[in-house]
């Protein structure tokens, strides 16, 4: 029989050691470099050795810790899978393969855009934030949240805050949930609009990706039901001739017409599609997109690390630019802390301890393997962060700054936002962003803000150099297409998993909404929540200092709010299970959490800066409003978005104050439980030992 | 070869399509005292698809 040991890493060997010495030494020259490095450009190859080193050593050493000696892990103890096996949610599965699921569904477009945007304050502050958050901060989430619902029979985040820390906590965590998909829906679906604006080329590649979607469900569940296999592959191909025939369109000077759309009557576009899709069959176009999708990121980010591998492409980015100041063009604020909110996936997600928790859980065979899963998982998730800095920092900041600049700073023409982003010292010219848009396919780069173009610009010119040139059009929008199908379908998920909340909320009221088979009840909350989205979505198209400056930001702050209250439930258990000792696990990526968001709250609410404070921004526009310096035709606009930025301020209000409810309860409960007073129980399940022959045969 | 088949083992089971395959092995184990008949194939997927999309299946 397997004991609780056996979970304990064995001892170094003197190889080892030599081993483990030589990984540290090189690993800790690699960072050494990159921090260091001030040179005209450095070499991405130190990245990709810099994040395996680290995230080796974090690996090897630290998960090993809190496994053996934070969590215990138990692998004589029965799983909720084993106990449960219900051949359906609880199923004992291969390590490998729940590695897969877990993988698959806590990466998404996140990782990919916030490193992109934090960028603009230079390689470094975004590299070691990714390295050293994922290490301390959300491995560690993703890792004890696992381990927690898993030794709760698969309860999720809510659950467990209202067990733990009781009915404040409960009510906090899913207001949290609540409002940041919401936030996180619209700022993904302006990311998207903003990379289909005015591009034929683009907006019927993506338009396209709806009917292969639906053929592919009809396919799956009518032709050859459940050939997941084939009938994702036959998708693939049609996507890929998607890509070919958006190409073909745009040539077409009678049918580009049809597809060239200005970014708010796309984001109307947008919102009419979300509405469909949440009310529509899962099995006509949410699953059949969510298989694609997978298969494409997954495919995509393995052609991107080989593609990075072979080409070892030069970063052109300096290392720290001018706008750690706050003056930067894609969002305004200092690098403390707004580098550490614009980069949330990839180095800390809230959102991962909603997979860790309710589905991840039921499917593990062996306590064991929650390390590779957990702390893996996330592991692989900041190093395609890191790829997405790489692919960033290889474009010519110059370009960099032009694509991803709003209009609203450096202004609508083109001779004008040359000059000012070359006044900052990143040179580029008119004729350099007109040929670049010509090799792209498309009829201009500038005011592309969001990331995704600029990401897209930067794998297409990765993929071209390192599996042939010449096709830089059809690799820009191959990976436009990539980023758009699994931004949708977080956006068609995302709005049914909002709708499903909603539905248990209002059911308290009036029964009837809460079953979720009333079809009028599903028509009135889907269209709730999709006007709540669309609203942001839509608000975010007028802003002239382009809606990224505030949505993003929201969505950090939001996303790191979810991850403070992950970790005060994963302190409280700590607390209560008589681990004191250890608590400094999850005590310090929270506090440094709490610190984090509460700056960045504050900042975006009172700061007098109006690219930085929603309330200044708001002020200052009606200021500008009363004294007339706003022409006639933009009246009604302005009004719009003076109650818009009042609106984001309340927002982060709430998000501010879930916070600290939720940190203040966490303190209180621990105080009860140190002191040795009344507080609610510890909601563990007893021990039952495993029955599974396997668990003592592998390895 | 055995790798190979191992391979395609496991990439069927990521993708889920196997599940159909695996359900019944499970029913034969599990239910088949009880009486009655598996789920068609056509069925299972059906009822999979409606269960595995009521909750939070995707991250940002």
């Amino acid at each position: 029989m397997p004991t609780p040991a056996d979970a304990t890493p064995r001892p170094l060997t003197p190889l080892g050691m030599l081993i483990w010495f030589v990984v540290a030494i090189t690993g800790a020259s690699a960072v050494g470099g990159i921090a260091l490095h001030r040179g005209e450009s450095i070499n991405s190859l130190w990245f990709i050795v810099a994040a395996v080193c680290v995230f080796a050593i974090g690996y090897r050493f630290y998960s090993a810790f809190i496994a053996a000696k934070v969590l215990v892990i138990d692998p004589t103890r029965a799983t909720p899978a084993e106990r449960f096996d219900d051949g359906r949610d609880f199923v004992p599965t291969n390590k490998w393969i729940v590695f897969g699921h877990h993988f698959a569904a806590i990466a998404g477009p996140g990782p990919l855009i916030g490193p992109t945007l934090a960028a603009q304050f230079g390689y470094l502050p975004g590299t070691l934030w990714i390295l050293i958050g994922a290490v301390l901060g959300g491995c560690v989430q993703d890792f004890v949240i696992l381990f927690h619902s898993t030794r709760r029979n698969g309860r999720s985040l809510g659950q467990m805050a209202r067990d733990e820390l009781g009915p404040i906590g409960g009510i906090a965590a899913m207001l949290g949930v609540m409002t940041i998909m919401i936030i996180l829906i619209a700022v993904l679906g302006l990311v998207v609009v903003n990379a289909m604006k005015h591009s034929p080329w683009a907006t019927s590649t993506v338009a396209a990706t709806i009917p292969i979607a639906i053929l592919i469900g009809l396919y799956m569940r009518n032709l050859r039901p459940g050939r997941v296999l084939e009938a994702s592959l036959l998708g693939l191909a049609l996507l890929l001739f998607a890509v070919w025939g958006g190409g073909w369109v745009n040539d077409q000077p009678d049918l580009r017409g049809w597809f060239d759309y200005a970014a708010p009557e796309l984001a109307l576009m947008v919102i009419a599609y979300g509405f469909a899709a949440a009310v529509l069959p899962v099995w006509l176009l949410l699953a059949p997109r969510d298989y694609l999708s997978t298969f494409m990121k997954l495919g995509t980010i393995i052609a991107l690390a080989v593609a990075i591998v072979i080409l070892r492409p030069d970063m052109k980015m300096p290392a720290l630019t001018q706008f750690i100041d706050g003056t930067g063009p894609i969002f305004g604020g200092t690098l403390f802390p707004f580098v550490f909110i614009t980069i949330a996936c990839g180095a800390i997600s809230g959102f991962h301890a909603l997979i860790a928790s309710g589905t991840t859980p039921k499917l593990l065979s062996n306590e064991r393997d929650m390390r590779m899963i957990g702390y893996g998982g996330m592991m692989m998730e900041a190093f395609v962060a890191i790829m997405a800095m790489i692919a960033a920092c290889v474009l010519d900041p110059g370009v960099f700054f032009a694509i991803n600049s709003p209009a609203g700073i450096v202004g609508t023409d083109p001779a004008t936002a040359v000059a000012t982003i070359s006044s900052w010292g990143f040179p580029v010219t008119v004729e350099q962003m007109e040929t670049l848009a010509r090799e792209m396919g498309e009829a201009t780069l500038f005011a592309r803000t969001g990331g995704a173009p600029s990401l897209a610009v930067g794998m297409a010119s990765i993929f071209a150099s390192a599996f042939g040139a010449g096709l830089l059009a059809m690799w820009y929008h191959f990976a436009i297409m990539f980023e758009a199908l699994f931004i949708l379908t977080t956006l068609d998920a995302g709005t049914r998993v909002a709708r499903f909340m909603l539905q248990d909320m209002l059911g308290n009221l009036v029964p009837a909404l809460g079953r979720t088979s009333w079809y009028p009840g599903v028509l009135l909350t889907s269209a709730l929540v999709v006007l709540a989205w669309g609203y942001f979505l839509y608000m975010g198209t007028l802003d002239p200092l382009g809606g990224i400056n505030s949505l993003w930001p929201l969505f950090g702050i939001s996303n790191q709010m979810l991850a403070a209250i992950a970790l005060c439930v994963a302190t409280t258990i700590l607390v209560k299970s008589g681990k004191v000792r250890y608590v400094w696990v999850t005590a310090m990526p929270l506090t440094w959490l709490v610190i984090i968001t509460s700056t960045a709250a504050w900042q975006k609410l009172f700061s007098p800066e109006p690219r930085i404070g929603f309330i200044a921004h708001a002020n200052e526009l009606a200021t500008r409003l009363a004294s007339g310096a706003i022409p006639p035709e933009k009246i009604t606009q302005t009004q719009q978005l003076i109650f818009n930025h009042r609106l984001d301020a309340v927002l982060t209000m709430l998000f501010l104050l879930l916070t600290w409810v939720l940190v203040l309860d966490t303190l209180r409960v621990s105080r009860r439980a140190l002191g040795g007073h009344i507080h609610p129980p510890l909601s563990e399940t007893p021990h039952e030992p495993t029955r599974l022959a396997e668990g003592w045969v592998r390895d | 070869m055995h790798t190979l088949k191992r391979i395609w083992a496991c990439i069927r089971q990521l993708s889920g399509d196997d599940a159909y395959e695996r359900y019944l092995a499970h029913w034969h184990i599990h239910h088949a005292a009880e009486g009655g008949e598996p789920l068609s194939r056509r069925a299972f997927f059906k009822a999979e698809q409606e269960r595995k999309w009521n909750g939070v299946r995707r991250c940002c």
